[in-house]
């Protein structure tokens, strides 16, 4: 019997070996993530995006919901490091006041990741951070707008995000960077939709009426697809249809935009990726296998989704991800 | 005991709506004056502002607009003007409305008949607003705290519901709460008109409003009157809770989903709003529910005017506080003290019985 046993201990060590020595990426590697919250629908898909990557690379991921507050991020990240983790993920709930805690981690030697948003910090208190570019996404959304216009007259309305925040000021420049020298493309109606649907919704029915029963509007940019959410049903009301009477652009690409695609309501979108992990764990990758430090600022991608990149099957591959 | 002598509301003083004085004076009336005034500058920066049009079954224009969109918040000042008169407050009605609508939709999706989701929803309305007047009668928690938590509370319920995402519906029922016509007038409209003759009706035609009053000049001395104080608080916390739970439910039927995140966020405070500008005190007593409802309805008007005014964003809330404060200024007794020496001759002998 303890013959068997023996064996069977042997080969478990056997198998231990050879996969630490066959290891490869961040096989076993234990990585700690301080997450905002959930204040939205990106957000939850975002945590439901990391835990998939993780789990595909076979990272043990240690997950900390800070419920939009700093000091818990900052007991998460102390108890990271206590814990004695490979790295560190972090989502920070607000630019400034990271210092100690990076320091802390520096010291430490464990490399920290920023995602999604940046920290007001020297910058070699963490390894690299992982954002989109708000200007570049408002600007791809503008650039296709131009293309589908050609060289017709089109008026359009914005619905702006919150006032003051960083999406909307530089979504809103990103797009009128994309129109500018345009004569045919102008910007007639600029009002804020807070990013809400029903916002979006109110704003769209005062700019339809202001401008003629919608006669006048070519096309509605969204600083959100919640607000061009709204907006579309503004549209319906007033007896136009949108996507032909009115096109309709908006930014983030969550699943209930490609249903209105579906339903050849929307037109443009560009995507807010929740995957800011993929990213970051490639970092990592490199930074703790090959020794690779990686570029300060990781830019992820703004792709363009339109009806003809299979809106069923974007929503059907979106719906699961909590948004 | 109680070594304050028992007080009760002097009758020499009647409400404003139980006796008006003739249609002139009521027009008369400073908030009639900003309504007007509001509208009026909605029409020079928008020429087209009062074109009513008939669209596909219903009434169409910026007019209608207004009283559609001002309708959630004139319902839920219906409910807050008899909490207010109460010398009470509720902070929750934002929060109980993202749990109405979140409990509706979530109900309709999972295939409950709309019928049953829609009564849900109004129930629950009704139990928050019992839980508030449990902890403001029972519990003697000052009314700003006793419904602050729900205020915060609700809104994370909400989000339970939902599980932090925007549930969208397409029950027939639900949507024609929120966008449904009828006989040529928007859902919302036809449902804060109704609720407003109906609360009005039932307060002025029978003692309750009396009562109400009596409750909020002095609670302890309406006891020793012998009007039972307890049970007159749950129900106007209930009612209040009601109204929140069906202006919810308006909310979601209008984007044809639940958003518990920003359903009815600050709108309690556009509520209080509406009920100061109507005129009813915050110290309790005298009130008027069409009063409130007008003032719901002028602070639509002022949100419209923004929106068609073609103004950048960034002055939305400097124009709106500055039209508010000079509507709060014109209410003022100094403005009516002001008012009436310039026209004490005329207005002595033009009131007419």
């Amino acid at each position: 019997m303890f013959i068997f046993k023996g064996l069977a201990i042997a080969a478990g060590i056997g198998a231990l070996l050879s996969s630490a020595a066959w290891a490869e990426g961040l096989q076993g590697k234990v990585i700690g993530f301080s997450q905002i919250g959930s204040e939205s629908g990106w957000r939850a898909a975002e945590t439901s995006v990391t835990k998939a990557e993780a789990e595909a690379r076979g990272v043990d991921l240690k997950f900390a919901d800070a419920q939009q507050k700093q000091e818990n991020q900052i007991k998460a990240i102390r108890g990271f490091i206590a814990q004695g983790v490979d790295a560190i993920l972090v989502a920070p709930v607000v630019s400034t006041g990271w210092e100690e805690v990076l320091t802390e981690a520096k010291e430490a030697a464990i490399p920290v990741v920023l995602l999604d948003r940046g920290v007001d910090a020297p910058q070699d208190l963490y390894l690299t951070s992982v954002a989109s570019d708000q200007v570049k996404e408002g600007r791809v959304a503008g650039e296709w707008l131009v293309g589908a216009v050609g060289d017709k007259d089109c008026k359009i309305v914005e619905l702006q995000g919150t006032v003051g925040s960083s999406p909307a000021i530089n979504r809103k420049q990103g797009f009128e960077e994309a129109i500018a020298g345009k004569a045919n493309l102008s910007i007639i109606r600029s009002q804020t939709g807070d990013f809400t649907r029903s916002k979006g919704k109110e704003v769209m029915e005062g700019f339809i009426k202001a401008e003629n029963g919608g006669a006048g509007i070519c096309a509605v940019y969204a600083h959100n697809d919640d607000m061009a959410v709204g907006a579309i049903q503004a549209i319906k009301d007033a007896g136009l249809k949108p996507g032909t009477d009115i096109l309709v652009t908006s930014i983030d690409a969550v699943p209930d935009i490609f249903a209105a695609m579906v339903a050849g309501e929307a037109n443009a979108t560009v995507e807010l990726t929740p995957n800011m992990a993929g990213p970051a764990f490639d970092a990592l990758d490199a930074f703790l296998n090959a020794g690779t430090v990686p570029e300060k600022f990781i830019i992820t991608e703004s792709k363009l989704y339109t009806p003809a990149d299979d809106p069923q099957g974007e929503y059907d591959r979106r719906k699961g991800l909590g948004y | 005991m109680n070594t304050r002598p028992p007080v009760f509301p002097s009758p020499a003083t009647p409400p404003p709506i139980a006796r008006p004085a003739g249609w002139a004076s009521v027009l008369l009336r400073p908030q009639f004056m900003a309504l007007l005034a509001v509208l009026a500058v909605n029409w020079v920066l928008f020429p087209g502002f009062f074109n009513i049009t008939w669209q596909d079954g219903r009434l169409f224009g910026s007019l209608i607009d207004v009283l559609n969109r001002g309708a959630p918040v004139a319902i839920l000042a219906i409910g807050m003007t008899a909490v207010i008169a109460t010398k009470g407050v509720d902070l929750s009605v934002g929060a109980v409305m993202a749990i109405a609508g979140a409990a509706a939709a979530v109900m309709v999706t999972s295939g409950v008949p709309a019928w049953l989701a829609v009564s849900v929803a109004l129930a629950a309305g009704l139990v928050c607003g019992l839980w508030n007047g449990v902890l403001v009668t029972f519990f003697d928690i000052q009314p700003i705290i006793a419904t602050l938590v729900l205020m915060v509370a609700g809104r994370g319920l909400a989000q339970l519901i939902t599980e932090g995402s925007i549930v969208t519906f397409s029950d027939p029922f639900l949507i024609f709460i929120g966008t449904g016509s009828v006989l040529g007038l928007p859902t919302p409209i036809v449902l804060a008109t109704l609720l407003m003759v109906i609360a009005a009706l039932i307060v002025r035609r029978t003692a309750l409003g009396l009562l109400i009053e009596a409750v909020g000049v002095n609670r302890s001395a309406a006891r020793f009157a012998g009007i039972s104080a307890r049970t007159l608080l749950l129900l106007v916390y209930s009612f209040a809770g009601f109204c929140a739970a069906l202006s919810g439910l308006i909310v979601a039927g209008d984007i044809r989903g639940a958003d518990a995140n920003n359903a009815g966020l600050w709108l309690e405070l556009d509520a209080i709003l509406a009920v100061v500008i109507g005129g009813t005190s915050l110290l309790g007593g005298r009130f008027s529910i069409p009063m409130s409802v007008l003032g719901a309805v002028i602070i639509q008007a002022m949100n419209t005017g923004i929106l068609i005014s073609g103004f950048s964003p960034e002055f939305n809330l400097v124009v709106k506080s500055g039209v508010i404060i000079l509507i709060l200024v014109l209410q003022s007794p100094y403005a009516a003290r002001l008012v009436q020496r310039k026209s004490a001759a005329p207005t002595s002998k033009g009131r007419q019985p």
